[in-house]
């Protein structure tokens, strides 16, 4: 890695984390609407891993999706235009925060039932594999969808069929207010992996070097055909599941002990403690990133709202057939 | 024109197909070394390889969300799901996914997909392997719902299904498989969301569709007879549906009766009844008959379940009550 590209993973963890401090903002001024789930926390998973994909791979994840959508390369402001419903919205508008996409970046979605997307990521590797492409498909889920039967059909179909898909385990400790231990017979996750005898790993998700350098590994000993694997990340989310959430289900003394292991903190002294960057070039880099998450709330405020006969189109490609 | 099956139609149409696009390739239960449940797929196996026909685990949700996943990348999937009454357990792929991800995501994604599956009662297969939940699929837009009658419709729907850019819910009926009809060979496709006059006539219209039009048509055979001349307007695709040559058969007769095999609460004939009245009211000259399955869960007993089943001499009473 040089330089630069030690302080783009910073760059865009902190473009991440300001984009939601400010959506969050912005949905309680009323400008965004539905739900609205904070990534906050979790930065450094999405970063690391999709650090390492190459731009055949394809990366699909479930509703807590805005982190994803800038580490796979769609601008803020699309992604702000879409929270706020704007036809300059990477979907239009039509989406909204759970609903981010951009296939020409080779992000998949955003997907808001929970599991549904795993059996989708399967079927994304399987185009690649008919086709001989040698790309990896990045899966992402919460702890909260191994419980799901989706998970169990998908995770089967992969390894039956030696499907090239990474399945990463976003184990953030809840599945909405419910702790992993209430919901899952094994709270030990990548436990289930085992169940479809497939290579697993685990790896601290607050810290994106060693996100970075498990998932370069998986990704791949996938691509070179050996089947599908399984990466069980431990992360936390500083914020409520959605906005509005009470977290009557966690003390704040736990939350506060998580912040402690904030992954941007921890990525920022990794940085000065190997004498990548100064200081002085990190608030550079976060001031950076500040004002581009600003020109996005601009940009995002000032874009038209989708015109009322955009709400027919796009229902089919081609009506009659 | 070939004399065909159903069976023979669907299996010629799906071969021509995989043999002109080598991105159409077929997954599902028992589709590959078995031949299909329904024999439709006997021979593919053998001549298109595993990798073009591929069995599947019994694992709906993974049938359809993989087709999902393998359209959206460019192919063209042939999902099939063995009988209509196991789509329910992959029915958030069917309606939440396939028929939402090009609208939700601003039209950049893309889903040729086909879903082919088996409905219908009539085979003492008891209440939960015998629905006719068309009107269930019909209700969300997004996705296409074709439900053919004729051989050559099933030929011609499933070829224009197989290259049409949007998911098409594909639906069969069990008891056709055997019914013959003439069936143009080669590159023969129709149009979906067009419906078709199958029989011409003064009196009443009766709209139909898939093993409906089979009782309906012998109805009206039976009502010529008397000299009662039904026109059977058969919808073929339930959405997007196709109202006008029923709406322009109704203006014809000024009586309709809607036949079809499904309950008939919220079904396909309280919506074409409704849009009847809707758009062509002034030219009724009586209301709208509906004959549907009686509101139970079909019985195994073979007396009971046909009793619960629409019969011809369901259909020429009802077409008597609105002369």
């Amino acid at each position: 890695m040089v330089k630069k590209e030690y302080l783009d993973l910073y760059y865009q963890m902190v473009v991440i984390r300001r984009l939601e401090e400010r959506a969050a903002e912005l949905y309680q001024q009323g400008k965004i609407g539905g739900f609205l789930h904070l990534y906050i926390g979790q930065e450094a998973v999405s970063t690391g891993i999709i650090s390492v994909r190459r731009p055949e791979d394809r990366v699909i994840t479930a509703y807590r999706d805005h982190g994803v959508a800038i580490n796979c390369g769609v601008s803020a402001k699309e992604v702000m235009a879409e929270l706020l419903g704007k036809a300059t919205g990477c979907s239009k508008g039509k989406g909204g925060s759970m609903h981010l996409a951009d296939v020409t970046k080779n992000f998949w979605g955003g997907h808001a039932i929970v599991g549904a997307h795993l059996p989708i990521a399967a079927g994304l590797a399987l185009g690649d594999v008919y086709q001989n492409q040698k790309a990896v498909t990045i899966c992402m889920f919460g702890d909260g969808a191994t419980n799901i039967g989706f998970f169990h059909e998908a995770l089967n179909l992969s390894k039956v069929w030696n499907l090239p898909v990474l399945w990463v385990c976003e184990n953030n400790k809840y599945g909405m207010g419910t702790a992993v231990e209430r919901a899952s017979a094994v709270p030990e996750i990548a436990l289930k992996a085992d169940a479809y005898g497939m290579k697993r790993d685990q790896v601290d998700g607050m810290d994106v070097m060693k996100v970075r350098q498990v998932a370069a590994r998986m990704i791949e000993e996938i691509r070179a055909g050996g089947g599908p694997q399984f990466l069980e990340v431990f992360t936390y989310r500083f914020r409520g599941h959605s906005m509005g959430d009470p977290e009557r289900y966690r003390t704040p003394d736990e939350v506060r002990k998580w912040q402690q292991d904030d992954p941007i903190g921890i990525y920022h002294n990794y940085l000065l403690e190997h004498n990548i960057a100064t200081e002085d070039e990190l608030q550079k880099t976060i001031r950076e990133a500040e004002e581009e998450v600003e020109e996005a709330v601009r940009f995002a405020e000032a874009s038209p709202e989708p015109a009322p006969e955009d709400l027919f189109k796009h229902v089919y490609v081609s009506e009659t057939c | 024109m070939a004399r065909l099956t159903m069976r023979e139609a669907i299996s010629q149409a799906l071969w021509e197909e995989m043999e002109r696009d080598p991105k159409v390739f077929i997954m599902g239960e028992e589709v590959g070394v078995w031949g299909g449940t329904y024999a439709v797929t006997r021979g593919f196996y053998d001549h298109f390889g595993p990798e073009r026909v591929r069995d599947t685990p019994i694992s709906e949700a993974a049938i359809v969300g993989a087709a999902i996943g393998a359209a959206l990348v460019g192919l063209r999937p042939v999902a099939e799901i063995m009988t209509i009454n196991f789509a329910f357990v992959a029915m958030d792929h069917i309606v939440n996914q396939a028929a939402k991800l090009h609208y939700m995501f601003g039209g950049q994604m893309v889903l040729p997909l086909v879903i082919r599956t088996v409905g219908g009662g009539g085979r003492q297969l008891g209440a939960t392997h015998s629905q006719t939940p068309d009107a269930v699929f019909a209700h969300f837009p997004g996705l296409k719902v074709v439900a053919p009658g004729t051989p050559a419709d099933a030929k011609g729907l499933l070829k224009a299904a197989i290259r049409c850019d949007d998911p098409v819910l594909f639906i069969e009926h069990a008891t056709l498989y055997q019914l013959r009809g003439e069936v143009p060979e080669g590159d023969y496709t129709v149009p979906i969301g067009r419906s078709k006059v199958q029989r011409e006539g003064r009196d009443v219209t009766i709209v139909t569709y898939s093993k409906m039009l089979d009782i309906s048509l012998k109805a009206a055979e039976e009502l010529a007879r008397e000299d009662i001349e039904v026109e059977v307007v058969d919808l073929r695709t339930l959405r997007p549906l196709d109202m006008e040559p029923v709406l322009e058969s109704v203006k014809k007769t000024n009586r309709a009766v809607v036949v079809e095999e499904g309950w008939k609460s919220y079904g396909v004939g309280a919506e074409v009844a409704a849009r009847i009245y809707e758009e062509a009211f002034d030219y009724l000259d009586a209301p709208v008959k509906r004959v549907a399955q009686v509101e139970v869960p079909l019985p195994y007993n073979r007396t009971l379940e046909q009793l619960a089943l629409p019969q011809v001499k369901d259909v020429v009473q009802a077409v008597k009550e609105v002369l």
